[in-house]
């Protein structure tokens, strides 16, 4: 499916640190559409082995802020049209995304983001319980009387799902095809700069694998990004906590719609092959290790079946974790940086896998011009330093 | 289920816990220039390694500094702020 190369060359006009979805995106629309092909994917692991293969492959733009509902909803059209791009089947499934609300003040969250959605041109609305039950009627909207009963939802019908693997596979696919070079097991160990008359400048790379001269750097390494800024002397808010999610056996067809409950911590899926796919919300504490707790298995499945009780005999057979870089406004990091032709796509935390089309879309056109893409300066580098937060509040995983 | 040992307590459920993030100085803020501040408000060291960070026994309400190291999750000890290792404790 992949080109295997022997050797890197002595240098690429790009390199991309990061072969999952988001640097394989970049890498196939600088080819496609920028014509940009001297270009190295360049990962310490293996194609999508980071959070591109950890996430609950939700796609949805119900946000709340403006640059994030025009963000997601451009990634959302984009996504449709993939399968055909790529000549391969991402089982992209549109399922309706039901967020649950469970406080008068959840229900006034909804009705906002229902508003700023649609005032955008965003399918939201928000429904009382009584149209709840009518469309998911095995779930239980008393919580078996343990917690606070579902009252109403953000009902978002573009939700969907799909494989996340094979978007890796399609852009890193895509890219190869255009004359991408993709190095597996290939570590970024230094960055080395020079001052070109304007400040620090990326002059190239040292790998496990020898030395790549370059003046254009892309850094998608999620959870790894703190270590990767270190190399070229930046700091930055990031945070690092572990996400964790697990599976059930699979069973036959009976949820069709995805099931977000964030005062439960619960969001749940069932996908093509009957699994249910179950996440909750971050782990409490930093953590650059991607090891799996019963703890969250516990918690979870208790709050599982406060929702769906007649699932109690149900097994769970895989649990796994990612490294998510959370923000404190809980919008990524994209861009330009301080240090030139060093482009930063980071801060993903719980939300990036959505977002791949149109991240490798922006950070293509960013890297190719040298000039932000607009739909990305909201996202600025250098807006803590201004003060001028972002505040997405409808992100996954994260209480409101 | 993991263990965490409360300087005053002692060993006890990590659920019993939250935590506080990592230990840092506050700069002056009359002194601190606008770069120094913001980096103090927003900034984070996030590489992993061994770390000093705040814990809290929630049930008791005990402050307390854990040195831990971030890559693998291991405790290497944990002790009251007001005896910490290196100040005269």
């Amino acid at each position: 499916m992949f080109t295997r190369h022997e050797r890197l060359k002595s240098a690429y006009d790009v390199v991309i640190i990061g072969a999952g979805g988001h640097g394989l995106a970049a890498a196939y629309y600088l080819a496609r559409d920028h014509g940009m092909t001297d270009v190295a994917v360049l990962d310490k692991g293996y194609i999508g082995g980071g959070n591109t293969g950890r996430n609950t492959s939700i796609i949805r733009s119900n946000y709340l802020t403006p640059e994030g509902v025009k963000f997601y909803d451009e990634s959302i059209r984009l996504w449709r049209d993939l399968s055909q791009d790529f000549d391969l089947n991402l089982f992209y499934s549109t399922r309706g995304h039901f967020t649950l609300a469970h406080t008068d003040s959840a229900m006034r969250t909804m009705r906002w983001r229902a508003e700023v959605n649609k005032h955008f041109g965003v399918q939201s609305e928000a429904i009382d319980a009584k149209a709840v039950a009518e469309a998911i009627p095995m779930m239980d909207l008393s919580c078996g009387g343990h917690g606070s009963p579902v009252l109403g939802a953000l009902f978002h019908p573009p939700g969907a799902i799909a494989r996340h693997d094979a978007v890796a596979w399609g852009y890193g696919r895509g890219a190869d095809r255009r004359g991408v070079e993709i190095h597996q097991d290939t570590q970024v160990l230094g960055v080395e700069l020079e001052d070109r008359g304007s400040g620090p400048a990326v002059a190239g790379v040292r790998t496990n694998r020898g030395r790549i001269a370059t003046r254009k750097l892309l850094c998608a390494v999620a959870g790894s990004t703190p270590g990767v800024l270190a190399l070229v002397g930046l700091r930055s808010p990031i945070y690092i906590h572990p996400l964790q999610a697990m599976v059930s056996e699979p069973l036959k067809p009976w949820l069709d719609p995805i099931i977000v409950s964030g005062s439960l911590h619960v969001y749940v899926s069932q996908s093509a092959r009957g699994e249910l796919v179950m996440g909750a919300s971050l782990d409490p504490y930093e953590l650059h290790s991607t090891r799996s707790t019963l703890d969250f298995a516990e918690s979870l499945s208790m709050h599982m079946l406060e929702l769906f009780p007649f699932l109690s005999d149900v097994k769970v057979v895989r649990q796994w974790a990612g490294m998510a870089d959370m923000t404190p406004d809980f919008a990524p990091i994209m861009g330009k940086t301080p240090v030139r032709g060093f482009y930063l796509d980071s801060g993903w935390g719980t939300w990036g896998f959505k977002a791949t089309p149109v991240c490798g879309k922006t950070m293509s056109y960013t890297v190719a011009t040298d000039e932000d893409h607009p739909l990305i300066r909201g996202f600025a580098f250098d807006r803590f330093a201004r003060y001028a937060l972002t505040g997405e509040k409808g992100a996954a995983s994260v209480g409101h | 289920m993991k263990i965490l040992n409360c300087p005053i307590n002692g060993p006890r459920a990590m659920s019993e816990f939250s935590y506080g993030g990592e230990l840092r100085e506050m700069p002056d803020p009359a002194l601190a220039t606008d770069a120094e501040w913001t980096d103090y408000v927003f900034n984070r060291n996030s590489v992993p390694g061994i770390k000093r960070e705040w814990w809290c026994h929630a049930s008791s309400g005990v402050w307390f500094i854990a040195e831990r190291d971030t890559a693998s999750d291991v405790v290497l000890r944990t002790f009251l702020h007001s005896n910490a290792p290196g100040d005269g404790a």
